[in-house]
């Protein structure tokens, strides 16, 4: 992987050469040493396996997310740091459909609209997990995706559009204040309190074929709607017009104009593709943790660029591929270092990718 | 024919219209700001029948978060506004420049404990610390584009923050004594205000000190928020170093550089100029000073914790620049000053305003504000949105933030014209004044005149 | 102009530094000022330049001409250190700078002006010019913060100034002399671009095409500026599209083809080369 990149300084690529060399070194240390703690018993296969299902289900949420950011910084050219907060609107709007739905009869409307804001509707009483309340899980994450698309485009329209041609760092800029209006808009109508709104997940036993004792079925729900979603959008991008405009806009958008592609279309089409999965990806991450707080996906929101980098910015693969990266790196690592320094993990991992591959672990359409 | 006085179109650059010195300008400018709006919030507060300790106590905080905004603002300034270098990781350099300091100076037999060294030493000791960092983030400062630099230095904060959370850094034994960052709960240590006693003592700070307890007294200002300005005073005093450090940085060949690497770094590399070497200086000198500006920041509390540092503050000190205008060091005390003022301490003045005329309750939720609001009662809503004012604040940051973005991205002074240069440059070499045409120029200028 | 094969320039320097110690009999005088061999870039799977080699004589105007995308600015770039070469190497005044940096390179003598003309837009004309002369006291921040230095630095600054007032005069931009830089004109950014590289005091200057987009009475003086210089003991190399200037101005013509050296020589004897008619010339005149 190293001597292929042979672009820039000779120093600079002896560096990159030296650094991706340590880097799949370690990699390779670490599988090794996975392989021997598991042989000696130091790691009983149960724990490892939680370890790499966290990981997967870790990932396929901030994949879902990450498709949206990687999609708006090579359409629109910009490192969007309001696209945490999509994914905290997705989260809020999509569970007070949730409960408005899920809850009616059950609890008071004051409760139900602003989230338990007030404290009441406890999500047991009002019965909130995906086998009481089918119906309310599936319309709140519905409503997440449209609501989210909503807000998206209004900011679109009021902000980015403004901006289009500002460059990369104004528009970073403006993007921090929408994240911030956002956050505080959505906190000031649900106040900044943390609190659970979702019921315990229903944990059937699991077929015979399947690894683990139980099922838990909130994280099935949400595997299952993610892969949903990204072999949907596979097919988009592979099959349809639409897909190749905007594949054809993120590799060069110059080009992409002189050849007759709609711009304004395709980044309608973005904010809706992208910010849609982020609700979704909001919503989906509440069902499996089952607590809500306002910042939600502003602390999310390095992990998801940590994944786009991983992938290449730009390749829309590359960010499913840099989640289950993200994702994995985030839980394997605890069988080495503590849980609350698992995130540092995964910033150095980034930090160094951007310094010594900036086109992502795997090459990536974004050349600059 | 263009003259640098009166180009730009900075929305104060009538001021510089006048013959004074540019520095005497810009000190009137920034003074007269600063007693406008304490004349503007003293009349509202008394108008208002706010008392006068309570006006007092407000203005004196406004002042302290202007002086540190201002300070972190004049270090970010340097980066941003003049090489170009988009660091997002502030609050990162802040908590390296603390967090030293802190161990430096804890009481040895603290829990964690620290060296027990005096506060100077712990002061320089975290400026070296926040530079050496800057030294690590420089490195991919050199390679990588603007924004990525931005993601790597946000990420380089979180990392430092994450790791004085961790368990790991807590604590940990060297010879008997348990060092460490004590995770969440922080470290105890020697606040640097504790030089305002100090200082009290000494004969003619001792006898100012004593004048403004007394004045105090006749005003109905309480001894602690008179101690307080006195620290405010001792940050102002720093601010007034920044900014003639970074104006002496400024107005230089050095400074120069500087500027022509944010304009385009490959024109200047083919001018012969190591500009590598020179991102890295003056982002360890940006870095050392947002690490003394952090210590100054914290000083008035004995206790430091990682949540001081999060990504959000570093966001702060970007709308200070921002509304200052990058690139201009009267622009970056300017904006820090109005955003400690009107975005981020004046919505509590208001609040402290309706506190005093109304018995305003906060409603638990907004539901039941609106329900209130249905029923005729009004205060209800008023009370809720009182209630809810740091949320309603941060709302007004980052609206102010898009609409700057949108209308104004060069901010108050940021598209003044402030020559790079350590002499004036207008005076000319030959007699002929500037005001001709080139076919002029070519048979009147040239080498024969001298 | 002089036949430089067998008359070297008086003013040619034995050594890199600007000081011009006459050295009769030294090699270095009879040697090509700029050596380029076998040099080979490529861009991932793309050959830019695909093993070209060139010698500069001291003191003359060279013209490096060839239809677009035959690798001349990338030459430029690969000399100039922008981008390191795959292969081969270049020697300039007996130093090999093939791995040096393009700052070093600079310093060593070398200058350069781009095919789009880099100034420093949010700055003056007189700060793009001041940025340039080598080694300034002030480039150092130690020396321009500190109090008993300072002193030095602006003394030095007042000298550069002169210099800097002197030359833009001398390229008649002297009126705009206060404008920010990214207010000029195509042209005026070209003769700024050029005016500034000559403040570094090089031995030779490399022009990308340093005639597009300047009108012609501009372009005119331009090249006026350009033969002034050589009588002072300057070299230059430079790309340049219209023949005319080629023709008329440029001792020696250097035809680059696809990544490669396609002729070499005098400039009538270019204008006859078939093969440079057939690659060239034939499909432009």
């Amino acid at each position: 992987m190293s001597t292929g990149s042979g672009q820039g300084r000779f120093s600079n690529v002896t560096a990159q050469d030296v650094v991706g060399g340590l880097l799949l070194l370690g990699i390779a240390v670490l599988i090794l040493d996975l392989i021997r703690l598991v042989v000696t018993g130091g790691l009983p296969l149960g724990r490892l396996w939680a370890y790499v299902w966290n990981g997967i289900v870790d990932s396929l949420y901030i994949g879902l997310a990450a498709i949206g950011l990687s999609m708006t910084y090579s359409i629109l050219r910009f490192a969007n740091f309001s696209h945490g907060d999509l994914v905290t609107t997705g989260a809020f709007s999509g569970w007070t459909a949730a409960y408005l739905v899920g809850g009616l009869g059950v609890a008071e409307l004051s409760s139900r609209l602003l989230l338990r804001a007030d404290g009441g509707a406890q999500p047991g009483s009002v019965g909130m997990d995906v086998l009481s309340a089918p119906l309310a899980i599936v319309v709140g994450l519905i409503v997440a995706a449209i609501i989210t698309i909503g807000v998206a485009l209004a900011i679109d329209r009021l902000v980015y559009k403004r901006l289009r041609d500002a460059g990369g760092i104004p528009l970073l800029i403006a993007s921090v204040g929408v994240a911030l209006a956002l956050r505080y808009l959505i906190a000031f109508f649900y106040t900044t309190e943390t609190r659970g709104v979702v019921a315990s997940a229903p944990q059937p036993e699991a077929p015979g074929f399947l690894p683990m004792e139980t099922i838990n079925l909130h994280e099935a729900t949400l595997v299952i709607s993610a892969l949903t979603l990204i072999l949907g959008i596979h097919l988009l991008l592979q099959y349809t017009k639409l897909g190749k405009s905007m594949r054809a806009m993120s590799d060069n958008k110059d080009l992409a104009l002189i050849t007759g592609i709609p711009t304004e279309r395709v980044i309608f089409a973005t904010w809706v593709i992208g910010s849609g999965l982020a609700g979704v990806a909001g919503y989906l991450i509440v069902l499996d943790r089952g607590q809500i707080t306002i910042n939600l996906g502003w602390f999310l929101l390095l992990l998801i660029f940590a994944a786009v980098i991983l992938g290449g910015i730009g390749s829309i693969y590359g960010a499913l591929a840099g989640s289950l990266v993200i994702g994995l790196t985030i839980n394997l690592s605890l069988v080495w270092i503590p849980a609350d320094m698992n995130e540092i993990a995964a910033f150095t991992l980034m930090i160094l990718v951007l310094i010594f591959k900036p086109d992502g672990l795997f090459g990536g359409v974004e050349t600059a | 024919m263009s003259d640098d006085r009166t180009t730009g179109d900075g929305l104060l650059d009538g001021v510089r219209e006048s013959d004074l010195p540019q520095w005497a300008t810009d000190l009137g400018l920034i003074a007269g700001i600063v007693l406008a709006t304490y004349v503007g919030f003293a009349v509202l507060g008394l108008l208002t029948g706010v008392s006068v300790n309570a006006i007092a106590g407000f203005l004196q905080t406004v002042t302290f978060y202007a002086a540190v905004y201002a300070l972190v603002a004049l270090a970010l300034n340097l980066h941003w506004g003049y090489t170009g270098l988009f660091n997002i990781g502030v609050a990162g350099f802040m908590a390296v420049g603390v967090y030293t300091m802190a161990i430096l100076t804890a009481a040895p037999d603290g829990s964690p404990a620290g060296l027990g060294l005096p506060i100077p030493i712990g002061v320089v000791g975290g400026m070296i610390a926040a530079a050496l960092v800057g030294f690590v983030a420089a490195l991919p400062a050199l390679r990588v584009r603007a924004d990525y630099f931005a993601i790597v230095t946000l990420g380089l904060s979180e990392i430092i923050r994450l790791s004085l959370l961790s368990g790991a850094l807590r604590s940990f034994e060297i010879g008997g004594t348990e060092y460490g960052t004590g995770g969440g709960s922080g470290i105890r240590y020697t606040p640097v205000d504790s030089v305002i006693p100090w200082l009290l003592e000494r004969p003619v700070f001792g006898f100012v000190g004593d004048q403004l307890f007394a004045l105090g007294t006749i005003l109905g200002i309480q001894p602690s928020v008179i101690q307080g300005a006195l620290y405010t005073g001792v940050l102002i005093v720093f601010v007034v170093a920044f900014y003639l450090l970074l104006t002496r940085i400024t107005y230089s060949p050095f400074g120069r550089l500087l500027k022509a690497i944010r304009e385009d770094e490959l024109a200047a590399r083919s001018l012969g100029k190591n500009t590598d070497r020179t991102k890295i200086i003056v982002f360890m000198v940006g870095c050392g000073l947002m690490g003394l500006a952090g210590i100054l920041w914290q000083g008035s509390r004995s206790l430091v914790s990682p949540d001081s540092f999060m990504p959000i503050v570093t966001f702060y000190i970007f709308v200070a620049l921002i509304v200052g205008g990058e690139g201009s060091n009267t622009g970056s005390v300017i904006g820090g000053f109005a955003f400690a003022a009107f975005l981020w301490e004046g919505p509590r003045f208001i609040r402290t305003i309706v506190r005093t005329h109304a018995d305003v309750r906060a409603p638990p939720t907004i539901y039941d504000a609106f329900v209130a609001l249905g029923g005729g009662d009004p205060l209800a809503l008023v009370g809720y949105m009182i209630g809810t004012l740091d949320e309603i604040r941060f709302i007004l940051v980052g609206v102010v933030l898009i609409l700057l973005m949108i209308w104004r991205p060069d901010g108050l002074l940021g598209h003044r014209k402030e020559i790079a240069a350590a002499t004036d440059l207008s005076r000319r070499p030959t007699a002929t004044d500037g005001g001709q045409t080139g076919e002029e120029a070519a048979t009147t200028g040239g080498e024969t005149d001298e | 102009m002089s036949d430089v094969e067998t008359e070297p320039t008086a003013d040619a320097a034995t050594t890199t530094s600007e000081d011009s110690t006459e050295a009769t009999g030294s090699r270095l005088d009879e040697m090509p000022i700029l050596r380029v061999d076998d040099l080979v870039k490529r861009f991932g799977g793309i050959t830019a330049i695909d093993g070209a080699s060139f010698e500069v004589e001291r003191g003359t105007i060279t013209g490096l001409i060839g239809p677009n995308g035959a690798g001349k600015s990338t030459t430029f770039n690969c000399i100039t250190g922008v981008h390191e070469p795959s292969e081969g190497s270049v020697v300039f005044e007996g130093t090999d700078i093939t791995s040096r940096r393009t700052h070093q390179i600079a310093t060593e003598g070398l200058v350069r002006t781009f095919q789009i003309a880099r100034e420093l837009p949010e700055m003056t004309v007189l700060e793009n010019m001041m940025l340039a002369p080598q080694g300034q006291l002030g480039e150092s921040l130690w020396r321009s913060v500190a109090p008993i230095a300072r002193r030095e630095v602006v003394r030095e600054e007042e000298q550069l100034r002169q210099r800097a007032w002197d030359t833009l005069e001398f390229f008649e931009i002297d009126h705009l002399a206060h404008d920010y830089a990214g207010t000029l004109s195509g042209g005026q950014r070209k003769l700024l671009e050029m005016a500034r590289a000559l403040l570094t005091d090089p031995e030779m200057m490399l022009l990308d095409e340093p005639m597009a987009g300047v009108n012609p009475s501009l372009e005119k003086k331009l090249l006026e500026h350009v033969h002034e210089l050589q009588e002072q003991g300057y070299t230059f190399l430079l790309v340049e599209h219209d023949m005319d200037v080629i023709m008329n101005h440029c001792e020696h013509v250097i035809v680059m083809h696809q990544g490669q050296v396609l002729a070499e020589g005098p400039a009538a004897e270019i204008k006859s080369n078939d093969e440079v008619i057939e690659a060239y010339l034939g499909g432009e005149v």
